[in-house]
């Protein structure tokens, strides 16, 4: 394969870990709840993902217990963003404590254990030898899944009624009310629909990436998976680029070391760009388009006037 | 029928008494944690208690105060004028580099190199907390995300000087600067780590902070504007003044606790998680136990310290890993939450 | 009979919203519900639709007694309401707004097409993919009509529709009301215009504090009738005002345009002068502008065109406001007062800089200074360091009062100063109103027709953003005010 595919495929294989949990903090923040728990998700997700996997010699199964962690870090945060109508800063910023707090504990019995059974590549015949975009098929099975995933979740955000009513809650909840939205009901949907896809993220990182057990195995990427979801301005397409170009961050540090680029200032990268979208998407034009949700973080009281 | 009711304002008792409740049921989500460890949290606990009060144990927690206290009191600020700053982190660790940068990089009689560490080193933190407040009072920009971003800015640039530029000429290969002079330094309490100029002035700023935010028209200022943006400017005041000055205060005093950890403690500039393992995210702890009031925080912040000390104690003691610390954190912010739930709220059978 | 509402009774902690009210609306039927604000009209209206339930009263649609818990249940029984202000998700498109109304899980062409259609059938075309923040107050109005159309209602709640329309946009809604009607639907028309009542409506109700005063046919009704129906026999028992020197000019404003949240014209080129010794009082139906006058006249709204001149200068911001006038607010709870700060904070919320030195607060003399406001105003509260909220809501406009009169400033903008209180509270506001106008001038901003009559030395009529009239008092009575709030111009 020659170096540019390669890098490619390198590039892709670091940003699912980003575009999955990126995604699922779509749904939510679109909705209108801002998640600020998904480092702890994601850690969580790695941590059950591996141990299951470990014991049960079955990485789906993995898969699948990483998404339930995920869901009912979720759970929790929803329950106290929605129905308690709770601060989601701090219940955010808790679980994200708690669920990496957590992950490093069970993992410490798990550092250096090898995991024979992970979810492998496989390569798509005759795909992966055209040039550059053969990279996108060398990947493994949840990469591929993810490629799904993204254009499913954009067709039901833009195309459809229920995407209509995810963004509607999160724009104007009180509209959504009057016009016989569930409000709640949306809310968690998205919001353990986000702590699902973070908890595979976490358990893509264990299980398919790197598979062995690492101590602060999520690395922060939660957080800039976070700022992924600002600087795609909320759209699952523009994911994609953000997360393989941030992705690509982590994967090329150290390759452009020797042309002067240092590894921690390239690492700011991410973060820098987010701050400048934010303010660039500031301004009122662009705010309405590619803005944040107008509810987002704020808890529903029906009947409030405002 | 359970009706739940609103409270109109907690009495002071209730106040405190949910904030006991929430020290409690972190206890318990400790100790479940613990136990589903295999691990029996009464010996835990009495591991925690016994080593903390020797007289090294008290140090480090009395260590472990200090930049507690000075980034939970200028929370307090912050938050009480309505400012979300989640990045006291960063703030400290930009205090940090200003440190670090005169206690190595410039040229200076010896005698002024402490007083321009402890200026300059809060100078670093209002301008990285004055960012965020003036992309919020002049954009609208939503700045948790910002101080959150700024963090991370903040600790790759620490990494980079650390492993770049600034790396120690005497020290090969290892993620250090080199070690400052001794005009740099601050000076301990022999026998311990405790570098007691700046526990002197963790000590008075709580104090400080009390008789701005209650005793001047400028926290006056500031309380109304964390309340209200609109009986604040229909009273007449500068909106975004008051959020300003409350930012460069929580920054400044971030960044103090900066120069101190790198002053007082490492005598040198490391990468970022030596520096802080999280005191800035701590400090919200700190401010939020202390219910905001700055002279609560000396207590909240030596609890929050004693925790600490004592998730190290048992990391040492009992093979956990660090994360037990993430765990003791997390759990307390979580049941901060939850008991303010049932302070606000009041259950009345109908 | 399409909709029957019999004896409905809704009372609140301080007023009796509806107070036995009775009223009927039959197929094919446009009926206005006339009133003052504050009467009860859209407390009926949001029982009707399902906001609030009543605590006494039945309601039968089409001859069944029906319970209607939540608008989600109006709206199964074919109620519709149309708010005063259009709740629509700006970023979204018209289309992605009405989905909801939709059984479909995608949105195609063919229900574009559709929406479209009906938008023409009835006169108020609309471009379906426009995006909501790109269309006007009007059109966005036509949005919710169109939701109430699709969801094919039998009976239409118009909420004081024509605030936001333009003259030729009241036009193309009242041919669609009127096919409505043909179709057999029933339109219940909230407003307090008494042109377009008059024009629109088969038959008119009128409210009065919470009772209903009468049920017309609107072709044997006219614009008097209809106001003395509104505002009744008022006995006012003139107070004794006193006669005052008139001193220099203090509030000038000129030929002033102010827009309003969604980019229409509120204040449409006002001109009028407040004199040292006076009290010119601003009269009008809430809606026509005076929310928006208030606001640029204290700083807090962008002057489009003209001028406001306070004490000389011009007025460019809130804060140079306050250093020269004072401000007595009727949203007390969320602006004038801070309810979780004290009682002796909140009395010097506004002058709490004559009391500092070098930045620091002199508290005896802050003290000193607010205890003598509780004793000169009797304000009832258990000490000074006690929470505002726990004040009583006549406590607490005393203490707004207090503050806002004791400032020593030249100019007093008082809105809806009396907004519930009691009797007494209410003549002891408007005795001191009257005293302080020897020494400064005073601007009445009022939706209490007795308030302004009472208090002014000179009257405004506010309608649609403009003066109908100005009088002196001696001119003024309650029928000629009243006919001039719902916009007709009295000779």
């Amino acid at each position: 394969m020659d170096p540019v595919t390669e890098l490619i495929s390198m590039v892709v294989s670091a940003g699912t870990a980003l575009l999955l949990p990126a995604l699922g903090e779509i749904y939510a923040e679109r909705s209108g709840v801002l998640n600020l728990g998904v480092e702890g998700m994601m850690a969580l997700g790695a941590v059950t993902a591996f141990y299951l996997t470990y014991l049960t010699k079955e990485p789906f199964l993995g898969l699948i217990v990483a998404a339930l962690a995920g869901v009912s870090l979720a759970f929790i945060h929803a329950f106290i963003s929605i129905s308690i109508r709770s601060n989601q800063v701090v219940s955010g910023l808790a679980l994200s404590m708690l669920g990496v707090g957590l992950s490093s504990l069970i993992g410490k019995s798990l550092i250096g254990v090898p995991l024979k059974y992970t979810i492998s590549r496989f390569e798509v015949p005759l795909l992966k030898d055209i040039p550059i975009i053969g990279g996108f098929f060398v990947q493994n099975a949840l990469t591929y899944a993810s490629y799904f995933i993204v254009v499913l979740l954009w067709f039901i955000l833009f195309k459809t009624k229920i995407g209509v009513y995810v963004r509607m809650v999160g724009e104007n909840p009180r509209a959504a009310d009057t016009a016989g939205v569930n409000v709640p009901v949306i809310r968690y949907a998205c919001t353990l629909l986000g702590g699902a896809l973070a908890g595979l993220g976490g358990a893509y990182l264990s299980i398919c990436y790197t598979p062995a057990w690492i101590e602060g195995m999520t690395a922060g990427q939660g957080w800039i998976a976070l700022a992924l979801v600002i600087f795609s301005a909320w759209n699952p397409l523009y994911a994609i680029v953000g997360s393989y170009l941030f992705g690509g961050v982590r994967v090329l540090q150290y390759r452009l070391q020797p042309y002067g680029f240092s590894p921690p200032l390239l690492q700011t990268l991410p973060y820098v760009s987010t701050i400048a979208v934010l303010i660039v998407f500031s301004s009122g034009r662009l705010r309405r388009r590619l803005g944040a949700p107008s509810a987002l973080g704020k808890p529903y009281y029906r009947g409030e006037k405002t | 029928m359970i009706k739940v009711e609103e409270r109109r304002e907690p009495s002071l008792i209730v106040k405190i008494a949910t904030k006991i409740v929430a020290v409690l049921l972190a206890l318990g989500i400790s100790a479940t944690i613990f136990i589903s460890y295999g691990i029996d949290p009464i010996y835990a606990f009495s591991i925690m208690f016994s080593k903390s009060l020797t007289l090294y144990g008290l140090s480090e927690v009395v260590t472990k105060f200090i930049p507690l206290e000075l980034c939970g009191v200028g929370l307090i600020v912050a938050f009480k004028s309505g400012m979300w700053n989640i990045g006291a982190e960063g703030q400290l660790l930009i205090g940090a580099i200003m440190a670090t940068w005169v206690a190595l990089f410039l040229d200076i009689p010896d005698f002024t190199r402490l007083p321009l560490i402890l200026t300059l080193s809060m100078v670093g933190g209002i301008t990285w907390a004055l960012i965020p407040a003036f992309l919020k009072a002049k954009l609208e920009v939503n700045e948790v995300i910002v101080t959150l971003m700024m963090n991370y800015i903040a600790s790759f640039l620490v990494n980079y000087l650390v492993y770049g530029p600034w790396k120690g000429s005497k020290e090969w290969g290892f993620p250090y600067t080199d070690k400052f002079p001794e005009s740099a330094w601050l000076p301990a309490i022999p026998g311990t780590r405790i570098h007691w100029p700046t526990l002197l002035i963790a000590s008075v700023v709580a104090f400080t902070v009390f008789f701005i935010m209650f005793k001047t028209t400028l926290g006056f200022e500031m309380r109304v504007c964390g309340q209200s943006r609109r009986v604040a400017e229909y009273s007449g005041m500068n909106y975004t003044k008051a959020l300003m000055v409350s930012m460069a205060i929580s920054g400044a005093l971030a960044g103090l606790a900066g120069a101190g950890e790198v002053c007082g403690i490492h005598r040198r500039l490391r990468y970022a998680s030596a520096i802080s393992s999280g005191y800035g995210y701590s400090g919200i702890i700190v401010a939020w136990l202390s219910g905001l009031h700055p002279i609560a925080s000396l207590l909240s912040a030596f609890f929050i310290a004693f925790l600490l000390a004592g998730g190290d104690i048992l990391q040492v003691s009992l093979g956990l890993s660090s994360g037990v610390v993430s765990v003791f954190n997390g759990a307390i912010l979580f049941s901060l939450l939850i008991s303010e739930f049932f302070g606000r709220y009041r259950l009345r059978w109908k | 009979m399409l909709v029957k509402m019999v004896g409905i009774t809704k009372i609140f902690p301080n007023v009796v919203a509806n107070d036995s009210v009775n009223f009927e609306l039959k197929h094919g039927e446009i009926h206005g519900l006339l009133g003052e604000n504050g009467a009860g009209k859209t407390t009926l209206m949001n029982i009707l639709y399902g906001v609030y339930k009543p605590d006494k009263g039945e309601i039968y649609i089409e001859g069944r007694p029906v319970h209607i818990k939540s608008p989600k249940d109006a709206i199964s029984l074919g109620i519709g309401m149309v708010p005063q202000f259009p709740e629509l998700v700006e970023n979204m498109t018209v289309a992605e707004n009405l989905a909801p109304l939709f059984p479909e899980k995608v949105l195609g062409k063919k229900r574009i097409n559709e929406i479209r259609r009906i938008a023409e059938e009835y006169g108020l075309p609309i471009d379906a993919e426009a995006m909501v923040y790109d269309l006007s107050l009007g059109e966005r109005q036509r949005v919710e009509v169109l939701k109430a159309l699709i969801r094919g209602v039998k009976i239409l709640i118009l909420d004081e529709p024509t605030t936001v329309l333009t003259p030729n946009e009241v036009n193309l809604l009242f041919k669609a009301v009127r096919k409505m009607r043909g179709e057999g639907k029933g339109i219940i028309f909230v407003s307090h215009k008494l042109p377009e009542v008059l024009e629109l409506t088969d038959r008119v109700t009128i409210l009065r504090k919470g009772k209903v005063v009468a049920t017309l046919n609107t072709k044997e009704a006219s614009e008097e009738e209809l106001v003395k129906l509104m505002v009744g026999r008022m006995v006012l028992r003139k107070y004794a005002k006193g006669k005052t020197i008139l001193g220099e000019e203090v509030l000038r404003v000129e030929n002033l345009h102010v827009l309003n949240d969604k980019g229409g014209l509120a204040v449409k080129g006002l001109s009028f002068s407040v004199r040292k010794g006076e009290i010119f009082g601003i009269a009008g139906v809430s809606g026509n502008g005076q929310k928006e006058l208030v606001e640029a006249l204290t700083g807090f709204r962008r002057v489009e065109k003209g001028r406001i001149i306070i004490g000389g200068s011009e007025l460019t911001s809130h804060l140079q406001f306050r250093r020269i006038a004072s401000h007595i607010p009727d949203d007390r709870v969320g602006m004038g007062i801070l309810p979780s700060l004290s009682v002796l904070e909140n009395l010097v919320l506004t002058s709490y800089r004559r009391f500092s030195k070098f930045g620091l607060l002199k508290f005896n003399e802050l003290e000193q200074y607010a205890n003598s406001l509780i004793y000169k105003y009797s304000i009832i509260a258990p000490s000074l360091k006690a929470p505002a909220w726990q004040l009583s809501g006549g406590n607490l406009a005393r203490l707004i009062l207090a503050r806002e009169t004791s400032t020593e400033c030249s100019l007093i903008v008082a809105v809806h100063p009396t907004f519930g209180l009691d009797v007494a509270s209410t003549e002891e506001t408007w005795k001191l109103l009257l005293e302080l106008r020897r020494k400064a001038a005073v601007l009445l901003v009022s939706e209490d027709l007795e308030e302004v009559l009472q208090l002014s030395d000179r009257i405004g009529v506010m309608y649609k953003g403009e003066f109908i009239d100005v009088l002196d008092s001696e001119e003024a009575d309650v029928e000629k005010i009243g006919l001039m709030m719902g916009g007709v111009r009295v000779d």
